[in-house]
């Protein structure tokens, strides 16, 4: 077999790119194990969230805190919860009428009279931490994930504002940061409860409307809540494994 | 080898450049996909702990309750008693740190007591509501009632 140089320095040439190269992949596929926490150990958690909508008073407490906890902008539009008043006209929960104004962060001025035969209660809203979330399936470079722990969160330092998961979550729970055109949403209060607090909604809520549970945790009162309670998610049909788990919730709550 | 490459130049040409590019691509996806990437999933593991980064604004009631042992006296058996402190005052987690720093204000008792107790027919049937015209006019809540005790005139 004869060798030319043309063909020795082909042959050659093509052998260092490809050894270079997987010696690089190698190098990231051996590269550092997960950081170890200090105290709070990721595989112990599975986070969850429940609100009792027979508990909750509208008074707008929890959209407050959240927004002063996690320094989500003021505008009436941005929330990462807020609170709707459903008023359902006798009997027809095809056609509710829903109001939030400005998330319930006002609380809720009066508008229904009683008597007149309908349905009225609050439904507060968050993210669902769904854990087959429709959002981070979209996500075209793993900027927003489902943790091992539970909370679906995003990194705020690889997202590219490009909003396909705005648009992938069936319950309207993210929106875009005008300051930093990264996407924002509910983390679950992820820097309290890693460090043993509840989360700032759960802290302030003066009626135990909400609460949040650690499903992995046996002695959890969320246990208790799930059994003794008829519970529903929102929109079950789409199988987004939502964690969000209501007690009281009609048919009417879209 | 040069008759087994006979007529097939065209091939080896192609295959060479599908190898070059796949090292290219190689090389570039190592240099700019972080270290810590799909270690626990398709995210920086990283991520985990910017979340967690962010600071604390609600100290939470364990905190508020270490330093006010006579408040807590006060709210025991009382229909508030189970409610968390920083939901009437405020956000108090630097008080809490430094209480020098922050002097939480008194809520404006009135205000305060008519966002969650003002009547409302979306609000659960069992839950005391007030239309303040009728039960009180132009009184002040704490006339009657003390916010840490409610019950207790």
């Amino acid at each position: 077999m004869q060798t030319d140089r043309r063909e020795f320095l082909k042959s050659t040439g093509a052998f260092i790119v490809l050894t270079s190269a997987a010696a690089l992949a190698w190098d990231s596929l051996v590269a550092g194990t997960p950081e170890a926490a200090s105290t709070y150990k990721l595989h112990d958690h599975w986070w969850a969230f429940a609100v009792d909508i027979e508990k909750c008073i509208g008074c707008g407490n929890c959209v407050r805190a959240c927004k002063a906890e996690n320094n989500v902008p003021l505008e009436p539009y941005y929330f990462r919860t807020w609170v709707e008043r459903y008023h359902v006209p006798r009997g027809d929960i095809e056609r509710p009428e829903v109001d939030s104004p400005n998330g319930g962060y006002d609380g809720f001025p009066l508008r229904y009279q009683p008597g007149d035969g309908s349905k009225n209660f609050f439904v507060p809203k968050l993210c669902n931490h769904c854990s087959h979330s429709p959002c981070t399936q979209v996500c075209p470079v793993g900027a927003t994930f489902e943790s091992p722990d539970g909370a679906v969160l995003v990194d705020k330092t690889y997202c590219l504002g490009c909003r396909y998961c705005v648009q992938a979550c069936p319950y309207g729970c993210r929106f875009i940061d005008p300051r930093t055109m990264t996407v924002d949403k509910c983390s679950l209060c992820y820097h309290r409860i890693t460090k043993g607090l509840t989360t700032a909604c759960c802290e302030t809520c003066p009626t135990g409307a909400r609460m949040l549970g650690d499903l992995k945790n046996p002695k959890d009162p969320m246990h208790e809540f799930l059994r003794n309670h008829k519970i529903l998610v929102l929109k079950p049909q789409m199988a987004t494994g939502a964690k969000l788990y209501y007690n009281g919730l009609d048919g009417s709550v879209r | 080898m040069r008759k087994f490459l006979q007529d097939k130049e065209h091939l080896v040409r192609m295959a060479g450049l599908f190898l070059a590019g796949l090292g290219l691509f190689l090389v570039l996806r190592v240099l700019f996909v972080p270290k810590d990437f799909y270690q626990l999933g398709h995210f920086r593991t990283g991520a985990l702990a910017d979340n967690a980064a962010w600071a604390v604004a609600f100290a939470g009631r364990a905190a508020c309750e270490s330093c006010h042992p006579d408040v807590v006296t006060e709210r025991k058996g009382s229909r508030h008693g189970a409610i968390a402190c920083e939901a009437c005052h405020g956000a108090l987690a630097k008080h809490a740190d430094d209480p020098a720093s922050l002097k939480p204000t008194l809520p404006e008792a009135r205000k305060l007591c008519l966002v969650c107790h003002l009547q409302d027919v979306a609000k659960p049937k069992t839950f005391k509501q007030v239309n303040p015209e009728e039960h009180m006019g132009a009184e002040p809540c704490t006339t009657c009632h003390k916010p840490h005790h409610p019950e207790t005139a």
